[in-house]
């Protein structure tokens, strides 16, 4: 058994399951600690507003921005931003 | 000067807290320091049969501080080995909600008086019985195991040890398998340090010698032949603000052990 684990291991270049520990780990924090901190997500909204108000009108009433798993091994950050209307010209 | 008052805890249960409290208090006491230890886990008293002390409880936790005329020093029970160690015990026919934080904090402030340092076992979870645990400290030391479930406890633990406005917390990871890092079954110290990014106090291999020393209620710190009570001694002397470095838990192979042999390695 030992030496099938072995022999597999080096077939395949197998990382052994370490790796997918972190990954995993990694991905359940994203989403552990957001939302114990929920003004991280309202501060980051805050701030996209801030930017893209310079290019273009955007509806604030229905904008919507939250941390999704993206299926598989990822966390995505979506968002949700209607766009009244292109500013001509770039405020600075 | 005031002693230090110490939490140890980690969210997730039976990853070691009431080891690594008997076993710290116990080495830092070798050390001639003044410790006590306190069992803050009511209703579920477990640090007096790890130490060995569970056929001498007269008074606990509660006792004390339900009880104006009881003073702290009549319910601590003075250690058999060491000098300087001494145990208050928790309550074991009552719950959490028994004793108040603020009542704690008084006890915390009233000890660290008479001892170097006051180490505090925390329950698991992160309800009423964790708020009264960490009320009364200065620092959490965080005890996780390389395990998905545990790293993902100690770090909401750190959030909360963070919030209730303790000192930057420190980790103690424990049993780890060098054989398992080695083959990559098991996250590492530099894995788990990559996830938290908190300080790291000490590294405890597992070790079958623990179960043994807990069998016999006599803490491993005390085995000067055993890697998990090196590995004690090493955070104790740590906490004392030694530089000490970390072990390494690898068997070191013939070639090796042939250059210590000849002195060509240290």
């Amino acid at each position: 058994m030992a030496l099938l684990d072995f022999l597999s291991r080096v077939l395949n270049r197998d990382e052994g399951s370490k790796e997918t520990a972190k990954q995993r780990l990694q991905l359940v924090l994203v989403q552990d600690r957001a939302s114990v901190n929920p003004h991280l997500l309202e501060e980051l909204k805050e701030d996209l507003i801030g930017v893209i108000s310079r290019y273009l009108e955007i509806d604030l009433s229905a904008m919507e921005i939250n941390l999704e798993s993206g299926g598989g091994d990822t966390v995505a950050l979506v968002a949700n931003i209607p766009v009244r209307q292109v500013r001509r010209s770039q405020q600075k | 000067m005031d002693g230090m008052v110490l939490v140890i805890t980690s969210g997730k249960g039976g990853v070691g807290k009431t080891t690594t409290v008997a076993n710290i208090g116990a080495a830092l006491a070798a050390l001639g320091r003044r410790v006590v230890l306190v069992d803050a886990d009511i209703g579920l008293r477990n640090l007096d049969v790890v130490m060995g002390l569970e056929n001498r409880i007269v008074y606990d936790i509660v006792n004390v501080m339900e009880n104006k005329d009881l003073p702290v020093r009549k319910a601590l029970i003075k250690d058999k080995r060491v000098e300087s160690l001494f145990l208050l015990p928790a309550a074991q026919t009552r719950d959490k909600d028994a004793i108040k934080p603020e009542q704690m904090k008084e006890l915390c402030e009233e000890l660290r008086q008479e001892f170097d340092y006051v180490l505090i076992d925390c329950p698991a979870g992160i309800e009423q019985g964790f708020r009264n645990a960490v009320a009364g400290a200065d620092l959490a030391l965080i005890v996780t195991t390389p395990e998905v479930s545990a790293v993902r406890d100690a770090d909401r633990i750190i959030g909360l040890v963070e919030a209730e406005g303790l000192r930057g917390p420190r980790l103690i990871l424990n049993r780890l398998r060098p054989d398992m890092v080695k083959r990559r079954e098991m996250m590492d110290i530099e894995d788990v340090l990559d996830i938290l990014h908190i300080d790291l106090l000490g590294v405890v291999p597992d070790d079958e010698a623990i179960i043994i020393s807990t069998n016999k209620g006599e803490p491993i710190a005390f085995d000067n032949n055993s890697k998990a009570g090196q590995a004690y001694r090493n955070i104790a002397r740590r906490l004392e603000g030694e530089e000490v470095p970390f072990q390494s838990f690898d068997n070191p192979s013939f070639f090796q052990r042939l250059r210590q042999l000849v002195g060509m390695d240290k």
